[in-house]
């Protein structure tokens, strides 16, 4: 009793930690350098994110990559995954895409700096 | 009258060619003078180019010095230390001291504790030790500004994350934070707390209290397009607007702009680091890379005075050429 009770708890956890954390983080910043397994790049510069919108199956990969010479952050507008640490010139961050839907995101540091992520399964 | 105003269609004391003459006129650093609360600023160099001597007789006078930006180290300016300390040394030449700095923020390029070390370092030459600080940005990157708020607000009585108020020589000076949780799509911001707590603190004041508040993102629409403005800086206003004299000091946007708005004259300071574009002049509001031999007049100081009895602060800006 008490192992099928640790086991639906367990369960419960995990089912909760998935619908919070939709999108896994993968990534740590990288420098521009590494290799990057994934397409789905987003370039940072003059202030903007582009593509602004990007459409990525589930479990790829993003990375965004700051080619301006301030810093800049990703930081999910409904708190939906983990926020970048500060990029500075040509320094990189990856995610791993989870659960199917739309996640906007913007810059903290200029936050009229918004975009959007489009998962598909 | 200024002579700067050639058109001034919303009656608001300023015009576009007057902020354009205005930057030309200005250059690094400006130097603040409250008289009889009226701002009144002169860059540094006019001064070392005329001759003159600060006003002697004025009851006070402080420095604003802003967007130090220390760790940057890219084409608009290698080296931001070195043009920091020219700024220093200005202040050192001045033949009157000021009576404090106030810093409006980005100290730093990427709140690095190394950073925060060598701005501190090179600080120790300038001779005006009392200094007064708002943050920028750049110095609460990562950490919501626990490093910032542990070095440079030890000498006054922060309450929030990190606003404040103090008085000297009769005029009433108010250090806001408005880089904090900021909101996706929108501006710098008070907050709901700070702006309760600026409420309480102006209370009871008398209206003819000259009052300078500083904060680091301008208080007023300067360009909302690049998030040159703060989203509730008009609620904090409303606060004081019953006072006779206020004079609002920012950073931010590398570069010198005044407004006149009934009794309130709003000003932003040159950076000691590198300038940026005028407000819509290019693609974005990044770092503008100028010939070498341009950069030191792109960059500054602000000098301020009060002088009792007098209503306006004069504002004094001057550049590091």
């Amino acid at each position: 009793m008490t192992t099928l009770i640790s086991k639906i708890r367990i369960a419960a956890l995990l089912c909760s930690i998935s619908s919070l954390f939709l999108l896994a983080i993968a990534g740590e910043m990288k420098g521009a350098d590494s290799n990057v397994s994934s397409g789905n790049r987003i370039e940072i510069k003059d202030f903007a994110f582009n593509p602004q919108t990007i459409t990525v199956k589930s479990g790829e990969k993003i990375t965004w990559i700051n080619r301006d010479e301030e810093p800049h952050t990703i930081v999910s507008v409904e708190k939906q995954f983990k926020k970048s640490s500060a990029l500075d010139t040509d320094q990189e961050f990856t995610i791993t895409a989870g659960a199917p839907g739309t996640y906007t995101y913007f810059c903290s540091v200029h936050p009229k700096m918004t975009g959007t992520i489009v998962v598909e399964k | 009258m200024s002579d700067y105003i050639s058109h001034d269609h919303e009656h608001d004391g300023i015009d576009r060619r007057g902020f354009l003459k205005c930057m030309a006129w200005a250059g690094t650093g400006v130097l603040w003078t409250v008289s009889g609360g009226v701002l009144a600023s002169k860059t540094l160099a006019q001064i070392a180019k005329a001759g003159l001597s600060l006003p002697k007789a004025t009851d006070l006078s402080f420095l604003q010095i802003s967007d130090s930006h220390i760790g940057f180290n890219k084409e608009a300016n290698k080296d931001v230390t070195e043009t920091f300390k020219i700024a220093l040394d200005r202040i050192n030449a001045m033949p009157t001291p000021p009576s404090f700095l106030i810093h409006t923020g980005d100290i730093t390029q990427l709140s690095k504790p190394e950073e925060f070390d060598t701005f501190d370092e090179v600080l120790k030459s300038c001779r005006t030790r009392d200094v007064f600080y708002v943050p920028g940005e750049h110095d609460v990157l990562n950490d919501g500004g626990k490093l910032y708020r542990e070095r440079y607000l030890k000498k006054v009585e922060a309450k929030g994350s990190g606003w404040y108020s103090f008085n000297k020589n009769g005029v009433h000076f108010i250090g806001l934070v408005n880089v904090l949780d900021l909101q996706a799509g929108g501006l710098g911001q008070l907050g709901e707390e700070q702006l309760e707590w600026l409420e309480q603190d102006v209370k009871g004041l008398g209206a003819d209290t000259p009052i300078v508040v500083f904060a680091h993102i301008p208080l007023w629409a300067v360009y909302p397009q690049w998030g040159w403005g703060t989203s509730d800086s008009e609620r904090a206003l409303g606060y004081l607007k019953r006072f006779g004299s206020v004079t609002v000091l920012n950073g931010h946007i590398h570069q010198v702009l005044q407004k006149i708005e009934g009794n309130v004259t709003f000003h932003t300071a040159m950076s000691t680091a590198f300038p940026q574009p005028s407000p819509g002049t290019a693609p974005s509001p990044g770092p503008m890379k100028v010939p070498a031999e341009k950069l030191r007049s792109l960059l500054g100081l602000t000098n301020v005075e009060y002088k009792q009895g007098k209503t306006a602060l004069a504002i004094i800006d001057s550049n590091l050429s």
